[in-house]
């Protein structure tokens, strides 16, 4: 392995090929395009097979040649490997033959699929020699780098909307990290990070950083395809705040399939977001190419983004796999988390809300077929966004610590149910 | 009338490194053609073959995005602010 660039060629934009030295950047000089890390796959088929995987270490990280770092990973080595969970009570009141939930509420350390994104960026920003990091967030981000910076040595500056989830605030100034809260949605905070990366010489992990930041989400779909027995689901529903997951879901099949680990089959990519910022789906619904910027308004914080930079892309993939999208309401959102918690056992931040909501609508409007079989990435722990959800999950009921209250309250609890 | 353009690190080779740059021009079209003459080759960075705005470029007038205005038709005033900036992912 070329101790300097690893499996990494180089940095490449999508939009003209134009190709750049594997540094810290992330947009070609030229026409302002996204750049993309270029892989040697050559290289990577023969040193990549299922039974090198399997013999690896149950992480992220099992998937190495197809991660941007040079050597060894030296931040996040146990992050990913989360559970893909048979969903069979969801499946049921979803009204679908088979259903399955990557379930990144319990990543590793910081509860969001975040940590995959994070860990890379991290890795990379220490082999091209940083001591800073910083990222703009709408939370679950902010969390990730603070804790990953920390375990790492590294000092962290962390911006996000003044507005958010208490939760997410204190979730990232727990590991020391300098939060500063901007007055203002997040697409006015990207727009000020834009700005301040130019001027520092930080690590920014979604700026300057991003072309390696971004690669980190294809674990996710490297684990779904190895935990799924090494095929390729027929449906998967993503949720899209910049729209940048879909796309590395999509890519992560598609690389997968080019180094023969799983089989070439047709898939469709579904994405999902809140009505209150649905830049996305309102242009996928209208079969447009483009989307237009919107001022976010859900509760549905970490995929409020207005002016997705990957919207593009991520309308192109669904297009391409033939998936739809779909929005939905601050009501069906909790609703949503409700649900998966009842059948499954698992509290979702808003985002998977919204992931499990655009999934019933897809299901009810044939988009899904009743007797496919469809994956569900939830990305995020609903322990963050109590705020959210407080107030509609019911109340606890109070009484004495007497038997005699107890059957009291069941036999009347009893008999509203039989009522 | 003089209006700032904030100028974004990727284009700052073709403004020898000035990060601020006044305009006269009344609309962000005729702001870019005044760019243009200062500084050639800068259109092309911000504009496609057929004149409209790059997809990846985002151009905002007092912190306000020119899609919910009128795009390059939009009226400059006295003062105003005008930045471009790249996209960026989500976090």
């Amino acid at each position: 392995m070329d101790k300097n660039t690893g499996f990494m060629k180089a940095l490449k934009c999508r939009e003209c090929g134009r190709e750049y030295p594997l540094e810290a950047t992330h947009v070609c000089e030229f026409d302002f395009g996204p750049l993309e890390v270029v892989y040697d796959y050559d290289r990577i088929k023969h040193s990549l097979t299922r039974a090198v995987i399997k013999s690896r270490p149950q992480s992220m990280w099992r998937y190495r040649e197809l991660l941007p770092v040079a050597g060894e990973p030296t931040v996040g080595c146990q992050v990913g490997y989360t559970p893909l969970v048979k969903a069979d009570r969801l499946a049921k009141r979803l009204g679908i033959r088979e259903l399955w939930v990557k379930n990144d509420t319990v990543n590793y350390p910081t509860l969001s699929f975040k940590d995959r994104v994070v860990s890379v960026a991290l890795s990379r920003a220490r082999e091209l020699g940083f001591s800073t990091v910083a990222c703009a967030s709408t939370g679950n981000l902010a969390n990730s780098v603070a804790a990953n910076a920390a375990a790492a040595g590294l000092k962290a500056y962390v911006f996000i909307p003044s507005d958010l989830e208490q939760g997410k605030v204190v979730n990232s100034l727990v590991y020391g990290a300098h939060v500063i809260g901007i007055r203002g949605h997040y697409d006015e905070v990207n727009r000020l990070c834009a700005e301040i990366a130019g001027k520092y010489g930080w690590a920014f992990v979604n700026v300057n950083m991003r072309p390696y930041y971004a690669e980190g989400s294809k674990s996710m779909g490297f684990e779904i395809l190895e935990q799924l027995g090494w095929t390729v689901p027929q449906h998967t529903v993503v949720c899209m705040a910049s729209g940048s997951l879909l796309t590395k879901i999509h890519k992560s099949y598609q690389e997968f399939m080019k180094l023969g680990i799983v089989a070439e089959s047709r898939y469709k990519v579904h994405g999902a977001q809140a009505t209150g910022c649905s830049p996305i789906s309102t242009a996928q619904k209208a079969g447009l190419d483009f989307f237009k910027p919107v001022k976010p308004n859900t509760i549905a914080k970490s995929l409020a983004i207005g002016t997705p930079a990957d919207g593009f892309y991520a309308l192109k993939v669904m297009k391409e796999t033939g998936g739809a999208a779909e929005d939905v309401t601050d009501d069906e959102v909790r609703e949503g988390i409700k649900l998966l918690a009842e059948t499954e056992g698992i509290f979702a931040e808003t985002a998977g809300g919204v992931t499990v909501g655009v999934a019933k609508k897809l299901i009810a409007s044939g988009h899904i077929p009743q007797d496919a079989s469809a994956v569900l990435c939830i990305t995020g722990n609903g322990l963050k966004t109590l705020d959210a959800i407080a107030g509609h999950v019911g109340q606890t009921r109070e009484i004495k610590p007497s038997l005699r209250e107890f059957e009291a309250l069941l036999d009347k609890e009893n008999k509203l149910i039989n009522a | 009338m003089a209006k700032k353009v904030r100028i974004p690190t990727p284009l700052r080779k073709l403004t020898h490194d000035e990060e601020i740059v006044e305009v006269t021009s009344d609309t962000i079209k005729g702001a870019i053609m005044e760019l243009q003459v200062r500084f050639p080759g800068i259109q092309e960075r911000l504009l496609d073959e057929s004149g409209a705005i790059r997809r990846f470029v985002n151009v905002y007038v007092n912190e306000e995005d020119i899609r919910f205005l009128q795009n390059q038709e939009t009226l400059l005033n006295e003062g105003d602010e005008i930045s471009i900036i790249p996209a960026i992912a989500g976090g």
